[in-house]
This record gives C-alpha cells, structure tokens and sequence, in this order.
C-alpha cells in the first residue's frame, strides 16, 4: 500500500512537470527561418543603461539599441545618425537639425524634448558618462526638431564621443523613473539597467545579468538595415578555453577575444576563423618624474626617472620588435606615438629611438648609474594582451644595461587602485594601455600627458606625473584650432617635445584585435573594438 | 531532541557572525570597488564622491557592524556590477548551481556505492582494478581539467553535447528555473554533473570499499555466514547497511562543499549558478554579492551539518540515547 501511495505520487509529480514543460514548450520554439546571431564575450554587460558605466564593451553593445545624434561609420568617419545636419553658428554655438519620424521601440516620437532631457541625465548623478557633453554647455530647444548648444569655451571636438551618448526618450524616462542615471547608492533597482527603450536597430527582450541577453531586430528602424538578423544571444563565458571550444563546436557565431596560444587552432579548423587587426589602444611604459624620491628603489634621496638621459636610456634598452615576435607572436604593430596611426594623419613622420643597449648603458654612465639601479616595477596580469609577458621581456631586457626589476604583477582591480590617484599614484615604473575615447590626440594630452597636481586635478592618468607646461599650451592651443590640419601640425610639435626631447614615456605598441567568428558570419570589424550587430550578416 | 537543535542554531548563529567578520576583513584586501564601477576616465572628485555614497570612508568597525544588521535583516544591497539586488541576482542563479549539486550528488551516489561494493567483494578481479586506476585520476586530476577535457571530447570532437550554458530552462512557480524538462538542458547538465561528481563519485567508491572491509572481517558478518544465510544476504542486507552510516556523513557534508566547489565547475562551463556569480564578483570588487554568497555558503554548511546529525540518530540507535542523555 505504501508503495502504491509512493508509485502514485511520483506519477503525479511528473505529470505536473510534464504539464509545466507543455506550456512553456511552445514559447521556447522559434521559427525555423529566424537568424540568430550567437555572440559570447569574456566579460559580462554590466547594465542595460548606457550610461552607467563609461566602458567600451558596454557601450558598444548597448550601442545597437540606443544612439546617438552621430555615428561613426565602418572607417570611423562621423556620420549623421539621430541629427541629419548640424553647423556652428559661431564657436560657441552649435545647432542641430534632428531627424524627422523617428520612433523609439516603445512608440514615443523622437523630438529636441529628448535630446535637452538626455543632456540632463547624462549629468545626473550616477552617470559616469558625464563628459559627453560639457557640464557648462547650454542645451537649448529652438523647436521640436532644432537644438542648439551653447558653449562656454570653444570646441571643435564636441561630438567626437556622441556615437555613445544614447538619446533616451523623456517621456518613457518618466514614466519608469529613469530620469536619473542608474545611481550607485540607490536602494531600489533602477529600471533603466534592465529595460532599454531607444531608437535603434535592435530592442532589448531580455538581460539576465551575467547570463544572458537577447535582442531583436527593431522591424520600424527608420535606417535601412545593412544586416539580416532577426535575434542576437550574447553569453558571458570568461574561460578561454570554453569560448574557443564553444566557437569550434560551432554553438557560438563570433566571440571576443580568441587568446594568442589558440589562434592557430580557431584558423585550422575548417568552419571558423581569426579576425585580427589593429586596435587603437597603444600600450606604454611610463615612470614617476613628480616625486623627489621614487617610492620604491634603491636610489635614495632622489629621482633617476627626473633625468631624461634615464628615460631615453630605458627607451633604448627595449627591443620592441622582439616583444612584438616573441610575446605578441606578431599580432601588435610597434608605435613611436600614444596614438593609433589611424587617429593621426601625421603620425608616419615619426619613427621609435632606436633600440641600443650600448647607447643605453653609455646614457646611465653618463647619468650618474654606471653600474644601473633597482627599481619596482607594475603591471596588471589580466588586462591587456599578455600584459605580465611583455612586462617579463621588459624585465630581461633592463637587466642587460644593469637595472634590476622587481615586478609586482597584480589582478586589473588591484593594479589600478594603487597606481591610480586613488591609491595616491603609488608606482617609480609602470605599464599602462590607453584608448583615446574622442578617438584623436588631445584626449591623450589631456589625461595622460597633461600635468596634474597631487590629487589628480588635470592629468588624472598621467600616473608618473610629467609635466611640461610647454606641451600643455601647445594642447590647449590645438583644442581651439577649428582646422584639422593646423590642429595635426600643433600636435606634431606636442608629440615632438613630449616623447622625443623629453622621453616622458615609452611607447611600445597597438595590441591585435583577434575576433573568433564562424565563416558563415560576416562582421565588420571597426579599429576600436565596437561590436555592431547591424552590420552582421549571416549565411 | 528540541533542545540539541535549538542548541546547533544558536551555535550557528556564531558560526555565521564569524564568518561574516572574517569576509568583511577579507574584502579589504581585495581591491577597490569604486575602480570597476567606472570608467578610466572618470575624474578622482567624482570616485572620492562615489566612495563617499557607498559608505566606503567611514571606519572599519562601523562599516562592518553596517554590513552584519543588514545581513540579519537578510537586506544585502544592490550589487556594484550589475546594479541590482543582491538577494534577486542570487536567487536567480541558486536553482542552477543546486540542480547542479543535486544531479552531482545522485550520479556519485549511483555509480560510486555499486563501484566500492564490487571491489571490496572482488578484489581481484580486473575490473575492481580498473575501477580504482580510474578513481586514482579522479582524485588526482584537477576539476577544471577534466572539465575541459570532457569538453573537447564531447563538445568539439565529437559534437554531442553543448560545451556551455544550461540550455533552456522551465519556469515553475515564481522563481525556480529548471533544466532538467528540456532536451537542450539535460544535455547541458552532463558534463557539468561528471565533472562535479568524479571527485565525490571516487571518494564514496574508496569510502565504500574500506568501510566494506572493514565489516566483512566483523564477527557477526562470520556469525551470519555460520547461520548458513546468502552471500547476497550478508552483503547486502548485514554488511552494506552497516557501512553506510559513515557513507552519510561524509555525502552530507560533501553536499556543502559540492555546491561551495561548482564555483571552478561553473565557469569552466559557463554555467549561469552561484558559483560563476561569485567568480565575477571577485573579479569586478563586487562586495556586497560577495559577501551575501560567502554568508550564504556558511548558511548551507551549518544547516546540512545539522541536518547530517539528525540523520546519524535516525540510523543509528545508539546515538539516539547520547543525544537525549546530554
């Protein structure tokens, strides 16, 4: 009897679950002609809201869904997106013609109320995107589809980061009490970082923070759509070794980034391949010049790095095409500049100090260090492509001029809240990467080569703290200058005096992009690491 | 009876404010929170005022007696990452990692007593010796090896089995996710489960074969024999039940460390659980998941501690008596 009893209850319990299956069966079908584009990334999409954290994969995938008044074409080239046209009346007035009919996903109209009401938010306390546009900046509603910008000092550059300020629709805004960004303090669950509403080729259906997201393909977009998907899944899945097996299995169609050792396996085998290029991130190495005594060295009672005889000696005793053979296997393109040769026409002019280890050991005598010196240096082990490995060449490569290195190889997390201002710029030597965000050369003037004081006012990633007050007029004078070519001549004289006559940093190169994809997807790979799904196409 | 429970729960009481202290300090060296929360660009007034909001500056022993009123009131905060609650985004991932650890525990009980009985019985026969060469790798080789081994075999070789994720999923009743109803889910949790299991499938297996020994050589297992009474009888009925009180303790406790140890399973595969939750947490300084999971994990060990117990007086009578006697 008991039994029975047993028997029955567990029958009863599948039928239950077999119901529950039957009903929600249906919804997992999709149809059979739908193209989904599976995409899987080592890191997670932190939050639906573009602007809550000011970082390029967030932006870029959540991109697809809001834009902006611009955007940057497949050569990066700005183009009209949400505005059609726009002039400057005078430098410090901008108008902006907007794009008639469009609608957000949700159905609102797109007006100038929308884009004075994102002017607002991208302000409002949590957003971390604040820069976009100019705290004293003016936003002005002439009317439903002109707005003007009123500046208080010029700037040519104004739009160059608009591709990722998202216009956000005010009256959905309001309705859902989104109105502020995503605030870090907030006791309850802001509604934008898991619903998005903007104007763009894709609607957000789902985010299941670190899990999953989906986005469909917006039927009413008001461009023509150079893409053919109907659905993207994008899956976090941080092991390497997992997204290579995902994408030779063929469950994933494109993933980012596929690790240098695996390269060669994702090309042998026959459905999938390596996408590589040249990113714009130059990775660098820089040293403490603003202290009287470096931090963590054998010298006492002053600072090698302040002498540029010191600088250029280091500069001279690293074999960078050795880095990019050995420990890059090729995939990084040497760099003289801070800046990716597609940001600056000029940049072909100048040519790395040559590498010359007894120009180097005869620059130290000169300097004072005949026998060389200790000193700390950092770096970040899971940040850039194999970070730790080119600090370690750089460790091989000092000891043969006599400078002894004592690496301290840190988590990203750790790295950056000691060399930072936060942890008080705690670092003699170091290795940094940088993406100039407005994608030209001020952006580097201004945080890595600007001075600063002690608490990180002006440079604030200028960690070793150069400064030449020279540099600094010649960048703010280029910022003025409404004409490209003058503007790329005053910066050549920047470049010139900052990273040939002073050797404030070492630059050493532009990583590889290296995107897995299947062959039967075709992406469009931009310089800056963006992915675009509406310019996927699948076979 | 009710006293000794009563008297476990006030003990896991301390056991869970210990805990939650020790991994409050433990943060502190961690990293800074601030630093993954923004952009490299975001200027030092603004991170001094976000850590200002957080509640980051105030001093320790504050912060921490913060952290422990509202961990009592079961209130965990918002998430730094993710931006929402911490409670919510766990929740989310618990049916995972606990189907997970449920499909682990069944495959290491079914495949490692039938595997200790068998070579404790025939201990010299060939296959008792190829099952404790496999359970020499089992206990050697690291989890995240065999995962991705499994992986390749499977996944990319042979094209079986999904190499990542947890297929779809059913809901039932308000929060419960499950992957075991679909075709695509029950597929996605094999691997992940061998993986889990291989470990604890070879620690029963050994477990079961000593124990089994053990009472084979007892006088009364001779007794039995004596009273003229089936080989398949003395093993099954007198020798097997016998060893099995140890066999509980020990997948008891192992339950907890089962769900505490799918972290490296987890994100070998890529499995939407608590343990990958925890993992991307470390990475991007995310306190207050940390903290919630790191409490929840101590939660699990004392319930399952006092569960084991309970368990130990139902199957053995002697204890019974040394509980209520103390």
């Amino acid at each position: 009897m008991q039994i029975e009893l047993t028997k029955k209850a567990r029958m009863l319990a599948l039928a239950t679950l077999g119901a529950a299956a039957m009903i929600t069966g249906p919804f997992l079908a999709t149809d059979a002609n739908a193209k989904t584009l599976r995409f899987a990334f080592q890191g997670e999409l932190k939050a639906a809201d573009p602007y809550a954290i000011n970082e390029s994969f967030s932006l870029s995938v959540n991109g697809s869904v809001y834009e902006g008044l611009i955007r940057r074409g497949q050569d990066m080239k700005i183009e009209p997106c949400l505005a059609t046209s726009w002039e400057t009346l005078d430098p410090l007035h901008w108008r902006f013609h907007l794009r008639k009919g469009v609608k957000f996903h949700e159905g609102q109209d797109f007006t100038a109320d929308d884009v004075v009401f994102s002017a607002d938010r991208v302000h409002s306390a949590g957003s971390d995107i604040k820069n976009r546009v100019p705290l004293d900046a003016k936003v002005v509603k002439v009317d439903d589809y002109t707005v003007d910008f009123i500046l208080k000092t010029p700037n040519p550059l104004l739009l160059n980061e608009w591709e990722t300020w998202g216009i956000f629709s005010k009256k959905w805004s309001e309705e859902h009490g989104a109105t502020e960004a995503t605030a870090m303090n907030a006791t309850t669950p802001p509604y934008a970082a898991l619903h998005a509403n903007g104007t763009g080729p894709f609607m957000l259906v789902s985010h299941e923070p670190g899990v999953k997201t989906v986005w469909k393909k917006n039927p009413n977009w008001w461009d023509k759509p150079k893409h053919n998907i109907d659905e993207v899944v994008f899956t976090p899945i941080p092991s390497n070794a997992t997204r290579v097996a995902a994408l030779l299995s063929g469950e994933i169609d494109w993933m980012d980034p596929v690790p240098l050792p695996d390269q060669a396996r994702v090309n042998a085998n026959p459905g999938t391949e390596v996408l590589a290029g040249p990113e714009i991130r130059t990775i660098f190495l820089g040293f403490d010049q603003i202290r009287p005594e470096l931090g963590h060295s054998n010298v006492k009672g002053k600072n090698p790095f302040k002498d540029v005889r010191v600088r250029k000696a280091f500069y001279q005793a690293i074999d960078e095409e050795a880095i990019k053979t050995k420990v890059m296997r090729g995939l990084a393109t040497p760099t003289a500049l801070l800046i990716a040769p597609s940001l600056y026409s000029e940049s072909k002019d100048f040519k790395r100090i040559p590498f010359d280890p007894e120009a180097s050991k005869k620059l130290l005598a000169e300097a004072g260090y005949p026998e060389g010196f200790e000193v700390q240096m950092n770096c970040p082990n899971d940040r850039y492509v194999n970070d730790e490995a080119i600090c370690q060449a750089v460790v091989g490569m000092l000891a043969r001029i006599g400078v002894k290195i004592d690496l301290l190889s840190e988590p990203k997390s750790k790295f950056f809240a000691r060399i930072t201002a936060a942890g008080g710029y705690d670092s003699s030597f170091y290795l940094l990467g940088w993406t100039p965000s407005t994608l030209e050369s001020y952006n580097v003037f201004q945080y890595i080569i600007g001075c600063r004081d002690e608490k990180g006012n002006g440079g604030g990633n200028n960690v070793g703290g150069y400064c030449n007050p020279k540099v600094d007029q010649l960048a703010k004078e280029a910022l003025q200058e409404p004409d490209q070519e003058k503007r790329d001549d005053i910066f050549k004289q920047a470049w010139q005096l900052s990273l040939f006559d002073d050797v404030a940093y070492i630059p050493l190169h532009q990583q590889a992009l290296a995107w897995g994809v299947s062959k039967k997807t075709h992406v469009v790979q931009r310089p800056d690491n963006y992915y675009i799904f509406a310019w996927v196409n699948m076979d | 009876m009710i006293a000794f429970i009563i008297r476990r729960l006030f003990a896991s009481i301390g056991v869970l404010i210990a805990v939650g202290l020790i991994a409050f300090v433990l943060f502190r060296y961690i990293g800074d929170p601030v630093n993954q929360m923004v952009g490299i660009e975001t200027p030092e007034s603004e991170r001094v005022a976000l850590r200002q909001q957080l509640g980051l500056n105030d001093p320790a022993p504050v912060q921490a007696l913060r952290f422990l009123a509202n961990a009592a009131r079961l209130d965990f905060g918002i998430s730094y990452q993710f931006k929402q609650p911490v409670s919510e985004l766990i929740g989310a991932r618990m049916p995972a990692t606990l189907e997970l650890a449920f499909v682990a525990s069944i495959m290491s009980l079914v495949a490692g007593i039938p595997m200790g009985v068998y070579t404790a019985l025939h201990r010299r026969s060939a296959l008792a010796k190829l099952f404790e060469a496999l359970s020499l790798v089992g206990i050697s080789l690291p989890t995240f090896l065999i995962g991705i081994l499994l992986i390749y075999l499977f996944a990319v070789t042979l094209g079986w089995l999904p190499s990542f994720g947890r297929g779809d999923v059913v809901h039932i009743g308000s929060w419960w996710t499950t992957g075991l109803l679909t075709k695509s889910g029950l597929k996605s949790i094999i691997m992940p489960a061998i993986t889990l299991a291989l470990f604890q499938m070879t620690l029963i297996m050994r477990l079961v074969r000593a124990e089994m020994l053990e009472v084979l050589r007892a006088d009364y297992i001779r007794f039995a024999r004596a009273r003229g009474l089936s080989e398949r009888k003395v093993h099954f009925r007198h020798a097997l039940k016998n060893t099995l009180v140890p066999v509980i303790t020990v997948v008891g406790l192992q339950l907890g460390s089962i769900v505490a140890f799918s972290i490296i399973t987890e994100t070998v595969f890529s499995w939407p659980g608590m343990g990958q939750l925890f993992l991307q947490s470390v990475q991007n300084v995310d306190i207050p998941i940390m903290a919630a999971y790191l409490l929840f994990i101590a939660f699990l060990f004392v319930i399952i501690n006092l569960v084991v117990d309970l368990l130990y007086a139902a199957v053995d009578p002697r204890l019974r008596v040394a509980i209520h006697g103390a």
